[in-house]
């Protein structure tokens, strides 16, 4: 331990076990001190550390720290050991800050809750797995954070243990994740027994001997990842969880289901980009599975009326762009965007989470409207974060958008189609936000006298890190602006590039050849269209209200399947978790109960039958017994002579 | 002296703790309690004082003795350990400790006669992990029985009475069918060697026709795989636990099912190990479906003892995978989880045993709410529940990898199957968990449960650190086992005839799936020395 690393780790660590041990015994303050300390310890520390890091020359950014040697057996041996790299110095900025932020804000949002110890606990042993998570040399300390995730969601998605569906949907998460941890495992097999290590380094510089491109193992190992991947980053088949996951405490779903956790399959690609381009067909089903899943999730959230879970949908739907960079090899591209999504995605939650708070806990946006005025703050920062995931020229969601939409047509494994999928969500995005901002800050005052009397502002300790993360929002972007602009380099990329040189090294990609024109053609097609998009929603949510339930009288189908989520929990339901629960209980019952129990009882049942028939034979009369004795000496002797035995032999 | 003696000690202290229970008048409870958890905490002490003599990478056994017995037969007094008996006995006699003491208020009928069959219960424990006779192991195998049925059949629940006579059938079973092949060992040996004798270090090097063995082997493996127990013989456990009294359940479930694997480890692998790795796929099989069975069955229980109890078959289940995977990996993770099911589970009935203490109930339906009139019960309850799931940090992540890892070298089939058990587990443990920790408090019964007593924090807060120990430094655990587990598999490496599904470990390869190295590249692999050809008959005798 001779680098910062081990103690940004560290520091969250010893505020969860401060706040977890003497929960109850400390003051409501000092447990927001201690809880939010502890994380600005580890952000000052990991600015140090990234410091540290751009001092180093561009190709040798790579600082490791290795605590001790976990587990050993037989050519399996694994470290306790931390890697920083331009990767993961981002990701630890990103989760520390964002991270911070969270907390304050915590401090005002769960004053008033009785679990405040609690809740700053399990906060704080979130960021304890995050940062594991992210600093992780290899492959299982990696995994160690990445179930450590699974149990603060868990445990905090259920937070409010009193309520059934929060405990129901932290199960729901902790087992979905599981699935997919499922694969996470099984991937982490084929890579060991094929490369010999699990360490990041060693599995990036050993791959391409080890690995055929476009073999079957490398194959199965990518998709068996990315099987895990889609568990943590709620994509199709495992998405399901997130939406429910809204059960939690807002500040939770700001840090862990849109900021940070949900991010940790992106990264995890990203991290094994090198391979990941040697299977061409994971790469595929990435990219499908990324651009289908931005759709689907965005035609759900058009007509959710929780404010929340529009959010949810819509970072179901954000993650999906970012795991379609990730599968055209874009992965730059994709971490670039998991920033500014954590900047404006955070705020948006956050910002949810202070009208939630003003609403005396209401997240019906039918019951809102016309917030502005009691919340300017609020208004102006969501609005802010509105137009960042919009997309609006010249503030971060665009660039990172833009750069995702522009890669997936024009990279060796993109393809038009692709782009074409995720321009259509860009306008559905547009959409469904300016829906959210109308329906909650404009229009008719639709809540009742008794909400509307206590509306009010939050507090500083909220709104402070609103308005932090609204200037996050608009110039987070400004350091990854495309080459296509000004002629600059793009910082970001260019930061990242020693990251991602191993697996553009076996991709041989050549810069592309595309045309600036065409670039920006495809940028102002979308651009255009999102303010189309806006200008319907404008008319349909505050204009003329009226139009939207003609609409769903029209197209009853259509409004059911969305509303309804396309029904999938329901089609899971039956599919999967009844019959297996029936086939249960017919293990139990019918095998273990009347098979195997009824074989066993049967047998003893049989003894006891024929001991009591033989019991009579044992009749104490010696008469009897010298005619079974001679009968039998006799039948014997006939045997044996029918057999040819000779008497006397 | 210390090395010599220190196992006859262990074996037999407890003995003597028990008999001087029999010295104290039985109205005299608090001093019958006394001394047996004083005689449990000694117990306890020697085998610390053991796990820190003992010398970590030395193959040979320790701390031996050899007297001859009944020399006539051959029987001698011979006691021994290696890594792998070491940490089962420094686990049994934490658990024993631990269970005595959580007996101190919830035992009330017989005081003198329930600590007088734990503590013999110890010394019969202690004496199958230290024998090196088989004559010995077998007594002392035995000699536990009975101890146990009084257990189950006096401070039991309701149906105790089928319980414990289910559980000594079987178990008599077992054992008789043991016994028979441990007499045509003996007498095997002697026809090869003229020499007489039980010494099971002596008879490793016997030398069965393929046929024989495989009849031997088969006869032990019956024997222990009810102990363990292995689906489908698995029925005796869950009416056991769900009958025995606290301690008998983490006795039952920490010690005495890994007597089972234990048996497997010390007799069946070395002993016969063509016949071992013959009938490693149909073992790894009956591990598969326990593991899935036992999670699927456990998932729709409604007595939180008999989830409990089903969880072991699963568990269980992996141990077995571990060790018939017959690798590194494989066998480490499978001695590893050992001990793992031994503090997860036995934390688990303890916890369960609280409550039951308060509420006199175990269904899952009577609670609900816990967390809310119980928050420090609640929290060691749910650490327990995240080590049985194998959560990363958590003794029980450590050895389920392991284990996973070796079987998905032996075949990448049997990872990915047993691999779906760490899915189940987490559904019926957590749903159990939700259902009695989380929610509202439903039943008015549950209102004003007392939260825990320091007595019973101190009997789980060790646990609690065993957990996470293992599951930071699982090290500690992997060195001192390691030679005694090399030893193991070097014995069945050097068994010709070994199937390609074992050869195929010592390559670098992810074997059945892997397009860059053909099946036929692996025909010569030198194992043990001996350089061995590939072909799919020589199963058959030699």
């Amino acid at each position: 331990m001779n680098t910062v690393l081990p103690l940004i780790v560290l520091f969250p660590l010893v505020g969860f076990l401060i706040n977890f041990l003497l929960a109850g015994k400390l003051s409501r303050k000092l447990v927001g001190i201690i809880g939010s300390g502890t994380v600005l310890i580890s952000f000052l520390l990991s600015i140090k550390a990234f410091l540290d890091l751009t001092a180093l020359p561009a190709d040798a950014r790579i600082i490791s720290d290795t605590l001790y040697n976990w587990m050993a057996v037989e050519g399996f041996s694994v470290d306790v050991s931390f890697l920083l790299d331009p990767l993961s110095a981002i990701m630890i900025l990103v989760v520390t800050g964002v991270g911070f932020l969270i907390h304050v804000y915590s401090i005002g949002y769960m004053a008033h809750d009785e679990g405040v110890g609690r809740f700053f606990a399990y906060l704080n042993l979130f960021m304890f797995s995050m940062l594991t998570l992210v600093l992780a040399s290899n492959f299982l300390l990696m995994f160690v954070g990445w179930e450590g995730v699974g149990l603060c969601s868990y445990l905090l998605i259920g937070f409010w243990f009193e309520r059934d569906s929060a405990t129901e949907a932290g199960k729901k998460a902790f087992v979905v994740n599981r699935i997919g941890d499922f694969g996470f495992l099984l991937g982490m097999f084929i890579i060991f027994w094929n490369v010999g290590s699990l360490d990041f380094q060693t599995v990036t510089a050993l791959a391409p001997s080890a690995f055929a491109i476009g073999g079957t193992v490398i194959t199965a190992a990518t998709l068996l990842l990315f099987l895990g991947a889609t568990g943590k980053s709620a994509q199709i088949p495992l998405y399901v969880w997130l939406p429910d996951a809204m059960e939690g405490p807002t500040p939770v779903s700001a840090l862990i289901h849109a900021a940070t956790m949900v991010t940790a399959g992106v990264y995890m690609l990203a991290r094994s980009s090198a391979l990941f381009v040697m299977a061409p067909t994971t790469m595929m089903v990435v990219a499908v599975i990324g651009a289908a899943t931005a759709l689907f999730a965005a035609t759900i959230a058009l007509f959710q009326n929780d404010i929340k879970r529009v959010l949810a949908y819509s970072t179901v739907s954000q993650l999906g762009y970012m795991f379609m960079a990730c599968g055209v090899a874009a992965f730059g591209a994709g971490v670039f965007h998991l920033m500014t999504h954590a900047f404006f995605k955070a705020l948006l939650f956050l910002g949810a989470g202070s009208v939630i708070h003003g609403m005396s806990d209401e997240q019906d946006m039918r019951k809102m409207g016309g917030l502005k005025k009691y919340m300017p703050v609020t208004f102006i920062t969501m609005l802010i974060a509105t137009l960042a995931i919009s997309g609006l020229p010249g503030i971060s969601g665009f660039f990172s958008k833009d750069e995702i939409l522009w890669q997936a047509f024009s990279s060796d494994l993109g393809h038009p189609a692709l782009w074409f999928i995720g321009m259509i969500t860009a306008l559905l995005t547009t959409f469904y936000m300016f829906r959210l901002i109308f329906m909650t800050f404009f229009g008719k005052e639709r809540m009742d006298e008794k909400t509307k009397s206590h509306l009010h502002e939050s507090p500083k300790v909220m709104t402070i890190p609103l308005i932090v993360l609204a200037i996050l929002s608009i110039a987070g972007g400004w350091i990854g602006i495309p080459k296509l602009f000004f002629g600059a380099t793009n910082f970001f990329e260019h930061w990242l590039e020693p990251v991602f040189a191993p697996a553009q090294r076996i991709l041989h990609s050549s810069e592309a050849h595309h045309a600036a024109s065409t670039e920006w053609g495809l940028m102002a097609i979308t651009v255009t269209l999102s303010l189309g998009a806006f200008a319907l929603a404008l008319r349909f949510y505050l204009k003329k209200p009226e139009t939207v339930t003609r609409l769903r009288e029209s197209f009853p189908g259509v409004h059911r399947l969305l509303y309804g989520k396309y029904f999938i929990d329901e089609i899971y339901d039956r599919l999967i978790i009844r019959p297996l629960h029936f086939f249960s209980i017919f293990l139990w019952k019918i095998v273990d109960v009347l098979l195997i129990d009824g074989l066993i009882n049967g047998g003893a049942f049989l003894v006891g039958g024929v001991s009591r028939v033989m019991r009579y034979a044992q009749s104490g009369r010696l008469t009897s017994y010298v005619t079974v004795f001679t009968v039998g000496v006799a039948l014997i002797t006939g045997v044996m002579l029918l057999l040819g035995y000779s008497i006397g032999n | 002296m210390f090395e010599s003696q220190i196992l006859t000690w262990l074996t037999f202290f407890p003995l003597v703790g028990a008999f001087a229970l029999l010295l104290i008048n039985k109205e005299n409870v608090q001093a019958i309690k006394l001394v047996a958890i004083a005689t449990a905490g000694v117990e306890l002490l020697l085998s610390l004082a053991l796990y820190g003599s003992f010398q970590v990478g030395v193959t040979r056994m320790q701390f031996e003795v050899n007297i001859p017995w009944v020399s006539q037969f051959g029987i001698n007094y011979h006691l021994g350990i290696d890594g792998l008996s070491l940490l089962l006995i420094v686990m049994t006699t934490i658990l024993t400790f631990l269970a005595i003491l959580s007996s101190w208020h919830s035992i009330t009928k017989s005081v003198r006669g329930y600590y007088f069959s734990m503590l013999f219960l110890l010394s019969g424990m202690i004496g199958v992990f230290v024998a090196l006779d088989l004559f010995v192991f077998y007594v002392f195998w035995e000699v536990m029985l009975v101890p146990m049925y009084f257990l189950i059949g006096i401070w039991g629940g309701p149906k105790r009475i089928y319980a414990s006579i289910k559980f000594v059938l079987f178990t008599m079973f077992g054992s008789l069918l043991m016994l028979v092949a441990l007499l045509y060992l003996y007498f095997a040996y002697q026809s090869q060697t003229g020499v007489a004798t039980f010494d099971l270090i002596a008879l490793y090097s016997v030398n069965l026709p393929f046929g024989a063995q495989s009849w031997v082997f088969l006869a032990f493996a019956l024997a222990f795989a009810i102990k363990v127990p292995i689906w489908p013989l698995h029925t005796w456990l869950p009416d056991a636990h769900v009958q025995a009294p606290t301690a008998g359940s983490v006795i039952l479930a920490g010690v005495l099912l890994k007597m089972g694997t234990y048996g497997f480890l010390r007799i069946c692998l070395p002993m016969f190990p063509e016949a071992t790795i013959h009938y490693a796929p149909l073992m790894v099989t009956l591990a598969i479906i326990g593991i899935i069975y036992g999670a699927l069955v456990a998932m729709v229980q409604k007595d939180i003892k008999s989830l409990v109890a089903f969880s072991s078959v699963s568990h269980l289940g992996f141990v077995m995978l571990g060790m018939f995977a017959l690798n590194t990996q494989g066998l480490e993770g499978a001695v590893l989880q050992m001990i793992n099911h031994g503090i997860s589970t036995g934390a688990l009935f303890l916890i369960v045993g609280m409550i039951y203490e308060r509420r006199h109930t175990r269904m899952i339906a009577d609670f609900g709410g816990l967390a809310k009139v119980m928050p420090v019960f609640a929290t060691f309850f749910l650490i327990a529940t995240l080590s049985s799931i194998g959560l990363p940090l958590t003794n029980g992540f450590v050895g389920e990898f392991m284990i996973l890892l070796g079987a998905f070298k032996a075949n990448w089939i049997y990872g990915t199957l047993a691999a779906t058990g760490v899915i189940l587990a987490a559904i019926y443990m957590l749903w159990m968990f939700q259902r009695v920790v989380w929610g509202k408090v439903t039943h008015k019964e549950n209102e004003n449960l007392t939260d825990l007593t320091t007595l019973e924090k101190a009997v789980l807060i060790p646990l609690v650190v065993l957990i996470f120990w293992i599951g930071l430094a699982p090290n500690a655990m992997f060195k001192r086992m390691e030679p005694a587990v090399a030893n193991i598999l070097h014995i069945v490496r050097q068994a010709d005839n070994a199937p390609e599904f074992f050869r195929a470990q010592d390559e670098k390869v992810f074997p059945t799936l892997a397009g860059n190295v053909s099946k036929q590249e692996n025909i010569a692999v030198t194992v043990g020395g001996t350089a061995v050809t590939q072909g799919t008959d020589n199963h058959s005798p030699k």
